[in-house]
């Protein structure tokens, strides 16, 4: 059997995390393993703090990550990358989209952002940092982030590229597909 | 064909493969999908009702009257339709009803984490409780048949975890199940204390026959394996468990009340150390415990919070793999600045929130988005307890401190909530004299749990049109005579008319009316920008908690990205240092 891969998706409602994480599952299911996503709604449309769980293999059964356990840890936001590192395996990867977003402590002043990039390298000495949004926008379209993250990720997967794009293909609205391969091709390349 | 589905999504699934005609709800957070997606299947009658009780009595019409019938809720909205659940435990059903209770452990977007399966033992009905979206498929399906074989409602207990996790689910067709025949049967179905009283027998014997059903069901099973340790486990935790401890012997109840007290005695019998984990309440172990078997359960797991799998591995120390060691910096890690959901850019409820915080009055909160208006910096809250409390915390603070009090306080409640509990709140109001103001925040949704329509938006649950209840006259027909509709942007007005309804002696209701800001998510909006000559660094306008205002070098600065324009800074800005991108400054 084999063993079970943990993938943590992080970031802040509002910047996609759900998409990507559909499309993501919706690739694993294409490779014929089992699937379990876990992502705690509610408040995500409100600027919280948003995570996102996948697990897959042979067979899954929590669909919780342990703290410790996760192979690849995608954050959309640098904060946030900080405060979910702890549940990155000893020789997991990090991949940090290099955004950052005040939340209300900061914003009012009554907390300071941290230098959330070199604590993380402190740590991770292999994290990857990326400036998704430049990406998005010189592929000409700045709301494909989280499309341009996805395929930061899916160099990390062992998992074939026509079905990365079959499954953008099936989850992303057809007005929008275009941009949205555009997006994930630039990652890529 | 495999899919894989919330086990929300796998509960409505279920559902329809299970022949429902009729399915009720009040949306509530982590319940709320399973009616949006039965709505989207032809075959079944769906809709938002009022409130959970309403939920739950067109769910017993629908069952009485010969039609399957699902009822979804969370934990808390149980709360609300316990009435109608008790006296429903002693008619029984006609066709099959089924409650979904959706309990919320960690509270991830609650005010308490309740433990129904309490309900379940004291309404005397059976609770089942899945773990993976498979079994919430195949559980609601039993749990009909069930219903029918046994003339009892179904509690289907989920949690957060199970709610909102995907896993695949195998589909299969709908069976169509006719209605049952209709018969009037005024002992089974009129709960007067003559017929009542010998119903109450009915249960009881109900009840040992459950027992008898719980020994022997599929529902509950024995993973034999190493008799070291023997687990006794429900719903999601038994997944946790089956990783953490994989060489564990584990008794998996499905079906957790009644429990099968044989079951678990020759479960216990046969090994040697006895656990039973479960999450929140300790409601198996107390069963098992008065049987006089001893065992592990809360002396080791928390009552209070989720019980994740990092804790199940600590406590039974059974670390699956080594935890991450983290270098001695690590203390830099465990000062992480929170970052709590905020009102969104836009939001109607701000302007409201900032008046209120700059009036200094006691404000009785409800729940919804506005519960928002807590946080700092707006810090325009005093109480939130439940649906519909606002406006009798107003009245009863009225009546112990006396009318002066009543001058300084006002009740504030959404639209979906007023119509919830919050109209018997207001019609007490008018009843017993109180004079208090209520604000009702009419931002055309139920926006809290993602949108749904209620009986203000003009739409049902399946985006029919359909009549729109008008609050303004809905509040002048209780009786109360100083009602005003104001749009909340206009913030030199909305304070002026709630300095003057505070005022009045006598009840009145502000409404405020401006469609959520999520709802006009697509319209092009312009978005504002700060002079920095002429921002004197005053901070007033960061007292509005605008994600986008932010403080730069002892000034503000706009994240143009997230604006969307809706001006309120402008308002707030004595120094007129910012304008719509493209304006002039005024
Ligand atoms: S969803 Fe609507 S009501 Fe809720 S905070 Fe956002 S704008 Fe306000
Ligand atoms: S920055 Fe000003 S205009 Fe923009 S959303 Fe916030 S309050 Fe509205």
């Amino acid at each position: 059997m084999s063993e079970t891969k943990n993938i943590l998706i992080v970031g802040v409602g509002g910047q996609g995390t759900i998409l990507a994480s559909r499309i993501l599952s919706v690739v694993l299911q294409k490779i014929g393993l089992d699937v379990k996503v876990s992502e705690i709604h509610g408040m995500a449309q409100r600027g919280g703090s948003v995570v996102t769980q996948v697990r897959y293999g042979q067979e899954v059964a929590s669909p919780i990550i342990p703290e410790g356990q996760a192979d690849i840890i995608l954050a959309f936001e640098k904060l946030e990358a900080l405060r979910w590192l702890p549940y990155l395996k000893e020789n997991g990867t990090i991949l940090i989209n290099d955004q950052r977003i005040d939340p209300m402590p900061i914003i009012i002043g009554t907390a300071v952002y941290p230098d959330a990039l070199a604590i993380v390298r402190n740590q991770r000495e292999n994290a990857i940092i990326v400036d998704a949004l430049k990406i998005a926008q010189n592929a000409g379209n700045s709301k494909a982030v989280n499309v341009v993250l996805l395929g930061f990720l899916s160099r990390h997967l062992n998992i074939q590229q026509n079905l990365w794009l079959e499954a953008i293909g099936e989850t992303v609205p057809a007005k929008f597909l275009e941009a949205n391969l555009k997006a994930f091709a630039a990652a890529m390349s | 064909m495999r899919k894989l589905l919330t086990g929300n999504e796998a509960i409505a699934r279920g559902a329809w493969e299970a022949g429902v005609v009729v399915c009720t709800a009040y949306p509530g957070t982590p319940s709320t999908e399973i009616t949006e997606n039965a709505a989207k299947y032809i075959e079944m009658y769906a809709e938002w009702s009022p409130n959970e009780k309403v939920a739950l009595e067109v769910g017993l019409g629908a069952s009485i009257g010969g039609g399957r019938a699902l009822v979804a809720m969370k934990h808390v909205g149980v709360n609300v339709a316990a009435d109608p659940l008790f006296t429903l435990a002693y008619t029984g059903i006609n066709a099959g009803l089924v409650l979904v209770s959706a309990d919320d452990p960690g509270m991830h977007s609650s005010q308490n984490e309740q433990d129904n399966r309490h309900f379940g033992r004291a309404a005397k009905i059976p609770v089942l409780e899945p773990s993976n979206s498979q079994e919430a498929k195949d559980f609601t399906k039993l749990a009909f048949e069930l219903s029918e074989n046994f003339d009892t409602p179904v509690m289907l207990r989920i949690t957060t975890r199970v709610a909102h996790s995907q896993s695949l689910v195998e589909l299969w067709p709908r069976q169509e199940v006719p209605l049952k025949k209709y018969e009037k049967n005024t002992q089974k179905y009129v709960m007067m204390p003559a017929f009542a009283r010998s119903r109450h027998i009915v249960v009881e014997s109900r009840l040992e026959k459950l027992k008898e059903y719980a020994e022997t069901t599929s529902l509950n099973r024995i993973e034999w394996n190493h008799t070291k340790i023997g687990v006794i486990t429900n719903g999601v935790t038994y997944q946790y468990v089956k990783e953490i401890l994989p060489d564990a012997s584990i008794l998996k109840l499905g079906m957790t009340f009644p429990l099968p007290r044989k079951l678990i005695t020759d479960f216990s019998k046969k090994v040697d150390m006895l656990y039973v984990i479960e999450e929140l309440e300790p409601f198996i172990e107390e069963h098992i415990r008065s049987w006089g078997i001893e065992t592990h359960g809360k002396d080791l797991f928390p009552v209070a919070g989720e019980l994740l799998p990092g804790i199940i591995a600590e406590k039974m120390g059974a670390l699956p793999h080594p935890r991450n060691v983290l270098s001695p910096a690590a203390d830099t890690l465990t000062n992480i600045p929170l970052r709590p959901p905020v009102m969104c850019p836009g939001c109607p409820h701000r302007g409201l929130f900032y008046i209120l915080n700059k009036l200094k009055v006691t404000v009785t909160g409800d729940i919804g988005c506005y519960t928002l208006g807590a946080q700092i910096p707006l810090n325009a809250m005093d109480t939130t307890i439940c649906m519909g409390a606002s406006i009798g915390t107003a009245i009863g603070m009225e009546k112990a401190r006396g009318k002066e009090f009543a001058r300084n306080l006002v009740a504030v409640i959404g639209d979906s909530t007023f119509i919830h509990s919050g109209i018997t709140g207001l019609i007490d109001v008018v009843y017993n004299k109180a004079t208090t103001t209520t604000i009702i925040l009419d931002n055309r949704t139920t926006a809290m749990t993602g949108h749904q329509d209620n009986p203000v938006t003009g739409f049902t649950v399946k985006g029919v049109a359909t009549k729109e209840i008008n609050l303004l006259l809905l509040a002048k027909a209780v009786g109360v005579e100083r009602v005003v509709e104001i749009d909340p942007f206009d913030l030199n007005k909305l304070e002026q008319v709630i300095k003057e309804e505070l005022a009045a002696e006598e009840p009145s209701v502000i409404i405020t009316k401006r469609k959520c800001a999520l709802i006009e998510k697509n319209k092009q909006t312009t978005p504002c920008i700060v002079s920095e000559e002429v921002c004197t660094g005053c901070l007033r306008c960061m007292k509005l908690g605008c994600p986008c205002i932010i403080k730069k070098n002892k000034k503000v600065r706009i994240d143009t990205a997230q604006c969307v324009g809706c001006s309120l800074c402008v308002n707030v800005c004595t120094n007129a240092a910012i304008r719509k991108v493209g304006g002039t400054n005024v």
